[in-house]
């Protein structure tokens, strides 16, 4: 029997993810052929080899892996498809690294619609696309209905430090400027008021983006800098805590410089929750030497996600492993490292 | 921000310092009540721009620091039951009971959910009518209102299921606790802004007579804080009879007979009882508990948990902490037996705890 145009598609009777999908047999064949490879195809994974192969760059090697779990899935300004693309390019682009290749790995929760999961893949396919990346070797696999919250990502990526470039986050000294691309608590305070069901939720988006992009522009104009770091999970807070005890100096930030939005700041007020330690997913924290600090800012703020970057503070000999914040008042108060899950306050 | 930011603003704060330094001429000792100015405080620092000669000292206001061991422990015990959702707000998730705390309850299969109003629970109630839904009601008169309208709301639909587990207190016994300690040093307060949101500031002019105290009801950002500070001080200053009485300093959510629609609902549903505070001990009269006309929502007597009565850990000295007897850095365990991470008592437990604030902010000396 022939297949006529007019047959119906296999995937089409069924809307949503079936164990069978994940068994290897012509479901997941089906689901591969339908669901994946028209948004994510390129030469590298179009062979379906069992492993992806690409030419070596000079330089070293740089290589991350990833583990997405939001809730909700689909949030104000993205959803887990960009955000598994975008964090793990960051992850690779805050070492020095030009991020190149990504492995996906998808944990499928039985009865999951398709045609969610097709507005992730086609949100991957975007966030690699405009990263510059591919998505080069993937895996799905299928769990009963409640064994995961409808969809888990693996992202691992590959990237390649060009030959005498050292970008650590044992490199700061003191002296060196502290500069952050941009508001703080857009990511974590959009997931939270969406989760929570809060009013406002509408008016703040996740700030999801690769950026590998200004990266590379801000490397160039301060080829001297010495640590970047993505102040995800745990927010600014964590991250410079970490930057701190990892090079052993001490760091000042200024209360004033640190740049928040409005709803980002009401949201965090009401919910008790202090915005230095809420998650980013397109921001990112440059540390180099005080001269470099006027070049990297001007191309920062040139580009898309870093219009409003500043200068938020600089790295000192006094109190190393420690992060103190300079209020507007004249006081100072340490930023600790955060405990970790943000709790709503009671009154 | 509206209405924050003009509270937040340093020209303002100085302004209110220089005049500090100018009336201050003598020692005091001021408490801050609420937990929430003490997180305000510590977070912007306040206490370092005072003259040295005005020491604040940090008040029990913090409802997760007050709320009894035993409280938890029955909670813990709930949570395990089949068939039952507890629910809560976020920050006593991670209060220790004898063992452990919610969290790890949640982890060991137990139902724990956070929500931000017992209304919320009410809702969790009504969609899982085959479950228990109990909600760990604890908290000062501000969230009293709120946890009574949920209980009051809970009879009016007939909702079998719904319960709380009340562990409510209110300020101004704590108050007279305080002032009627032998070794108080407290001269002066300044009362709870949100508290007398909902309670008005009538009930502290008997306090403030009794002991020859001025209270002035304050809020939460530090101009408001600061400008707290100088009314307390202008009126110690000032002496005589004019030392003692209530000067409002937070008229744009503050009247003197507060809220009485928030009032009356709290009055319907709940009554007056002694009360233990954690750290501190029996406070008479200082609580409330559910009148008896709404005792089928009383979780305690639902779930058979009140026997349960725990014993606190020796080395905590978080009672003196709470009535302004001791500085959290001065406790022998603080920083070192007891962390944020790994607290003995619940002042290093909530943001609004002043150990927790403390090991916060000011944990070496700057």
């Amino acid at each position: 029997m022939t297949m006529q145009p007019s047959c119906p598609s296999p995937i089409l009777q069924h809307e949503t993810v079936q164990m069978a999908h994940g068994a290897g047999g012509r479901l997941s064949q089906e689901l591969t052929a339908r669901v994946f490879m028209p948004h994510l195809h390129n030469p590298v994974l179009d062979r379906l080899d069992d492993q992806a192969r690409f030419e070596a760059e000079p330089g070293r090697i740089a290589f991350t892996t990833d583990t997405y779990v939001v809730t909700p899935v689909f949030f104000p300004g993205g959803n887990i498809g960009d955000l598994a693309v975008n964090g793990t390019v960051n992850d690779l682009a805050v070492g020095g690294a030009v991020p190149r290749y990504l492995s996906a790995g998808f944990v499928l929760e039985e009865g999951l619609s398709l045609a969610d999961l097709e507005r992730i893949v086609e949100s991957m396919a975007d966030a690699a696309h405009k990263a510059g990346v591919v998505i080069a070797c993937g895996d799905t696999k299928v769990v009963q209905k409640g064994q995961c919250d409808r969809i888990f990502i693996n992202t691992s990526g590959v990237g390649f430090i060009p030959p005498g470039r050292d970008v650590s986050c044992r490199n700061l000294r003191p002296g060196d400027a502290v500069l952050l691309s941009g508001t703080i608590g857009d990511h974590g305070m959009a997931i939270l008021t969406t989760r929570e069901g809060l009013s406002f939720q509408s008016r703040i988006s996740s700030d999801s983006a690769s950026l590998n992009g200004m990266i590379t522009d801000l490397l160039e104009a301060a080829p001297n800098l010495h640590a970047m770091r993505d102040p995800t999970r745990g927010g600014v807070a964590a991250t410079l805590n970490e930057l701190a005890v990892s090079s052993s100096v001490g760091i000042e930030l200024d209360e004033s410089a640190i740049p928040v939005r409005e709803p980002v700041r009401g949201a965090a007020e009401l919910l008790g929750i202090d915005p230095l330690t809420v998650a980013n997913e397109g921001k990112v924290l440059v540390v180099l030497p005080a001269a470099e600090a006027g070049a990297a800012l001007a191309v920062m703020r040139a580009h898309e996600y870093g219009k409003e970057a500043a200068v938020i503070g600089k790295v000192v000999e006094e109190h190393p492993g420690m992060v103190v914040m300079r209020t507007p008042f004249g006081s100072r108060r340490i930023v600790e490292m955060p405990l970790g899950e943000q709790l709503p306050r009671i009154c | 921000m509206k209405f924050i930011d003009e509270y937040r603003d340093p020209a303002c704060a100085r302004a209110l310092l220089d005049r500090i330094r100018q009336v201050a001429r003598h020692d005091w000792t001021i408490m801050e009540i609420c937990g929430g100015q003490t997180h305000s405080i510590l977070r912007n620092g306040i206490d370092q721009l005072l003259p040295s000669n005005v020491q604040l000292v940090h008040g029990p206001g913090c409802p997760v620091c007050v709320t009894p061991l035993e409280t938890i422990d029955r909670a813990l015990c709930i949570a395990a039951m089949p068939d039952t959702i507890l629910t809560s707000f976020g920050d006593m998730l991670r209060v220790p009971g004898s063992g452990k705390d919610l969290f790890m309850a949640r982890s060991e299969g137990a139902d724990v959910r956070i929500v931000f109003s017992p209304l919320e629970a009410l809702q969790i109630a009504r969609d899982n009518p085959g479950k228990e839904v109990v909600f760990l009601a604890v908290g000062f008169e501000t969230t009293a209102p709120a946890n009574a309208m949920a209980v009051h709301q809970a009879a009016r639909e007939g909702l079998g299921n719904f319960s709380e587990l009340v562990s409510q207190v209110m300020v101004p016994p704590a108050m007279r606790a305080i002032l009627s300690s032998p070794d108080n040093r407290v001269q002066g307060f300044l009362a709870a802004g949100h508290v007398c949101a909902v309670m008005g500031y009538e009930e502290y002019e008997p306090v403030a007579a009794e002991f020859g105290v001025p209270v002035v009801p304050t809020g939460f950002e530090p101009v408001d804080l600061l400008d707290g500070i100088l009314k307390v001080l202008e009126m110690l200053e000032a002496g005589g009879a004019t030392a003692s009485g209530v000067v409002n300093a937070y008229g744009r959510v503050v009247s003197r007979e507060g809220n009485p629609q928030a009032r009356r609902v709290m009055q319907e549903v709940f009554e007056v009882a002694d009360r233990p505070w954690r750290g501190i001990g029996v406070i008479p009269q200082s609580g409330l508990v559910l009148r008896p006309e709404y005792a089928r929502f009383d979780a305690e007597k639902r779930f058979d948990v009140g026997h349960i009565a725990p014993q606190e850990s020796p080395l905590c000295r978080s009672g003196e902490v709470l009535q302004g007897h001791l500085k959290p850095s001065d406790c022998p365990a603080f920083g070192r037996e007891c962390t944020p991470q790994n607290p003995l008592g619940a002042t290093m437990v909530s943001s609004e705890g002043a150990c927790a604030a403390y090991y916060r902010y000011h944990r070496n000396s700057l």
